[in-house]
């Protein structure tokens, strides 16, 4: 095919557009997980430790939330932002930070619920061991969080895939502009709307390859960690 | 820590001590004290409530009926106490890891942790083992570093649940070894076994337990010479209590 | 031991999070403007030569022409550069902006497939053809997404006495008319994949690249010019409107070496844009 020519042409020649594009879609994608994790990791822990009345239901919501519809939120952070919205004195709308916060936004339902499960998981294997050693609520939030953290990483995985997917969100609030907001799934969706699509196919495989290499190191990172702690 | 007065939690008594699992019993009238001295040996078929009353001993679950008292408290914290599960488990860190982080729970002080890991290391006899994952150790290493990980909270009574259930000679040979050293510097062990011969090698005293109910409590050489109750004889002779 | 670690972790973490959205807030405007100048390379081409001169960096966020005037309307752009003159006077009568100046035009084509089932290929009269299009119900692609192109292309039907906007609603138009709801370049797109006419700007018909059978139609009629227009979003409405850096871009537009900008953007020899800020009438 003609589009893994051109874009492994760009990639060999070391295109600094495509360059940038890539470095930007990395830099929002990987600083969105980053949030959703300070956010999502500590959520489920603390459905997966404690007890009260419409937990059940919040688990419930917090599974939906995984599928939430990226225009959706696009479109929800979109009226947050705009200058004629509650929070548009911040002028965020259109830069990369509104990408991240949109992309946050979809990614820690999807670490808060993958995080609660494996928390738990873990928990009921724990949980007599812990009250043994007479580990207060802290410690034990922090003790599970630290011994599932090579599980968590899966977690933090699914988020990234989900964020370096989805071009609904950011097109909206980032507006795919050039050389600041545009990223390889906007370029991409951009490319196909000119009907260029050898670049858009070629733009696909470099960003599916940037995702498994992401993927791959992870794994890696994984598989070292456990050699050492198990 | 070090302004706590040094109380102990020995002796320890269950005073008509019943314990509930929603309506049905498992232990009932339980009367009985563990004081300072040779190890105590609880026995008794499964189901008997040995588990469970090395729980409440340890005050992991508390008395429906009755009081147990710690050093003449009750309620008393759980710090100077330790227990060993009949399948411990493992966290995800390395051996000295494990131990780390118990020492770590039982308030340490920092700058003691390490020498005191190696130590521990040392009694158990897991010393080049130490960087190994915990968890891709075998069932008696990972007993002997349940064992490391109960003696760095120091404890003043230590509970093991069946420590050598399951286990090779060899293995069980090594886990009896430790216990014997413990008990001799002073800490008071109370277990529970299976094993009829260990009761014998390692008990000072010895309790059985049937169908939650206390049988017998004597000294281990009065137990096995001269048993009082019918059950107890029929225990040693290898006859089923039913 | 355990809280220190996980602290670090997070510390770790949380600087990596606040280090990476960290940019530069250089001299930069917001432009909403419309597909079709985004995608005919024009910016591509004109940007460069304003961010040298004056060092302002001008982000473009394309639209269609509706969408970039409500960009405008909610204050999201400082400038707002489109094609649809009736709604930009509108933009003007609500007070969103104090004066529009034209800027260029270019023109629409009809396009449609090489095998041209309706016979109108050729022809310089585009009611006509529209009217052969309804007549044969050959298969015809539409914006649908209030656009400068879709205004422009309802308003030829209204010419042609057809009103295809009451028709279609009441879906009393047949199949042979599509109305899809997206921008330029997929109309191009769809109509390619299902060999079907569709109204297109020059511009993003001459940069397109996956026209399969597709060619030009109908081309030529005066009534198929398109006029742009650029007006500075009123500061008075909305005050974080850069109205120094907007005004410079808009009068940089319009002065001499704009306009040459403008005629000086060709694709395949064939220039897309003719200046005409001169023209106080368009």
């Amino acid at each position: 095919m003609s589009g893994d020519v051109s874009a492994l042409q760009l990639v060999l020649s070391g295109d600094p557009g495509l360059f940038a594009i890539v470095r930007l879609s990395l830099m929002v994608s990987l600083s969105a997980v980053a949030f959703a994790a300070l956010i999502g990791v500590p959520l489920g822990a603390f459905l997966a430790l404690t007890r009260f009345p419409g937990r059940e239901a919040a688990i419930v919501v917090l599974n939906a939330l995984m599928g939430l519809p990226p225009v959706v939120v696009g479109l929800a952070i979109f009226l947050m932002l705009s200058r004629s919205g509650p929070l548009g004195s911040w002028g965020l709308l259109f830069t990369p930070q509104a990408m991240i916060i949109a992309q946050t936004v979809l990614v820690a339902p999807i670490i808060a619920a993958l995080a609660r499960q494996t928390i738990e998981d873990l928990w009921v294997e724990y949980r007599e061991e812990l009250a043994a050693m007479n580990i207060g609520p802290a410690g034990r939030v922090a003790t599970l969080i630290w011994d599932a953290r090579f599980s968590l990483v899966t977690a933090l995985l699914a988020g990234f895939g989900r964020a370096a997917a989805e071009v609904g969100a950011i097109m909206i609030v980032g507006g795919n502009i050039d050389g600041f907001t545009r990223t390889m799934t906007t370029a991409i969706a951009l490319e196909t709307s000119k009907g260029d699509l050898p670049l858009a196919v070629g733009l696909g495989i470099v960003l599916i390859l940037i995702v498994i290499a992401i993927n791959g190191l992870a794994w890696g990172a994984r598989r070292a960690g456990e050699r050492i702690a198990g | 820590m070090s302004m706590r007065a040094p109380v102990t939690d020995l002796p320890l008594m269950f005073v008509e001590v019943g314990i509930l699992a929603g309506e049905v019993p498992i232990l009932s009238q339980i009367t009985l004290t563990f004081d300072a001295g040779a190890p105590t040996v609880l026995i008794g078929p499964n189901g008997s409530g040995k588990t469970t009353l090395l729980r409440a001993a340890m005050g992991l679950i508390p008395a429906s009926r009755g009081r147990i008292t710690w050093g003449g408290r009750e309620n008393a914290p759980s710090d100077r106490r330790a227990f060993m599960f009949q399948r411990p488990v493992m966290l995800r860190r390395s051996v000295a890891g494990n131990i780390r982080y118990a020492l770590a729970a039982a308030n340490a002080p920092r700058a003691a942790i390490e020498e005191r890991t190696s130590h521990l290391l040392k009694v158990v006899g897991l010393e080049p083992l130490a960087q190994r994952p915990a968890r891709r150790l075998s069932g008696g290493e990972q007993q002997r570093l349940a064992l490391a990980r109960a003696l760095a909270r120091a404890p003043t009574i230590l509970f093991l649940d069946e420590p050598t259930a399951s286990l090779d000679p060899h293995a069980t040979k090594a886990i009896e070894d430790v216990i014997r050293d413990i008990a001799s510097i002073g800490v008071k062990v109370v277990m529970s076994t299976h094993d009829l011969g260990q009761a014998k090698r390692l008990g000072g005293d010895i309790v059985l337990l049937h169908r939650g109910q206390l049988i017998e409590h004597t000294l281990a050489l009065d137990f096995f010479d001269t048993p009082r109750t019918p059950e107890a004889r029929r225990f040693i002779a290898g006859e089923l209590l039913v | 031991m355990f809280n220190r670690r996980t602290l670090f972790a997070a510390a770790a973490l949380g600087a990596f999070a606040l280090t990476a959205p960290a940019f530069a807030q250089e001299k930069s405007i917001v432009v909403s403007s419309t597909t079709s100048t985004q995608d005919s390379g024009l910016f591509g081409h004109i940007l460069p030569l304003f961010k040298a001169k004056t060092g302002i960096d001008v982000k473009v966020v394309s639209q269609g022409t509706g969408q970039a005037l409500d960009t405008g309307r909610r204050g999201d752009a400082d400038v707002v550069f489109v094609h649809a003159r009736s709604a930009e006077l509108k933009f003007l009568e609500e007070g969103f902006s104090t004066k529009r100046y034209p800027v260029m035009y270019n023109d629409f084509v009809l396009i449609g497939p090489k095998s041209d089932p309706a016979g109108i290929k050729g022809s310089k009269d585009i009611v006509a053809a529209l009217k052969t299009i309804k007549d044969k119900g050959a298969p015809f692609i539409s914006r649908g997404d209030k656009s400068g192109t879709h205004v422009a292309e309802l308003a030829l039907w209204k010419v042609a006495g057809i009103d295809v906007e009451a028709a279609n609603s009441s879906k009393d138009l047949g199949p042979w008319y599509k109305s899809i709801g997206q921008g330029m370049g997929a109309a191009l797109n769809t109509a390619s994949a299902g060999n079907s006419y569709v109204l297109a700007d020059r511009g993003t018909w001459l940069s397109f690249k996956n026209r399969g059978d597709l060619v030009i139609a109908v081309e030529g009629d005066k009534r198929l010019f398109n006029q742009y227009g650029v007006m500075l979003v009123n500061p008075a409405k909305h005050p974080n409107v850069k109205k120094e850096l907007g005004q410079q871009f808009i009068d940089w537009l319009v002065s001499a070496e704009g306009q040459k900008a403008i005629s000086d953007y060709k694709i395949g020899g064939e220039q897309l844009f003719y200046p005409n800020a001169n023209d106080a009438g368009a």
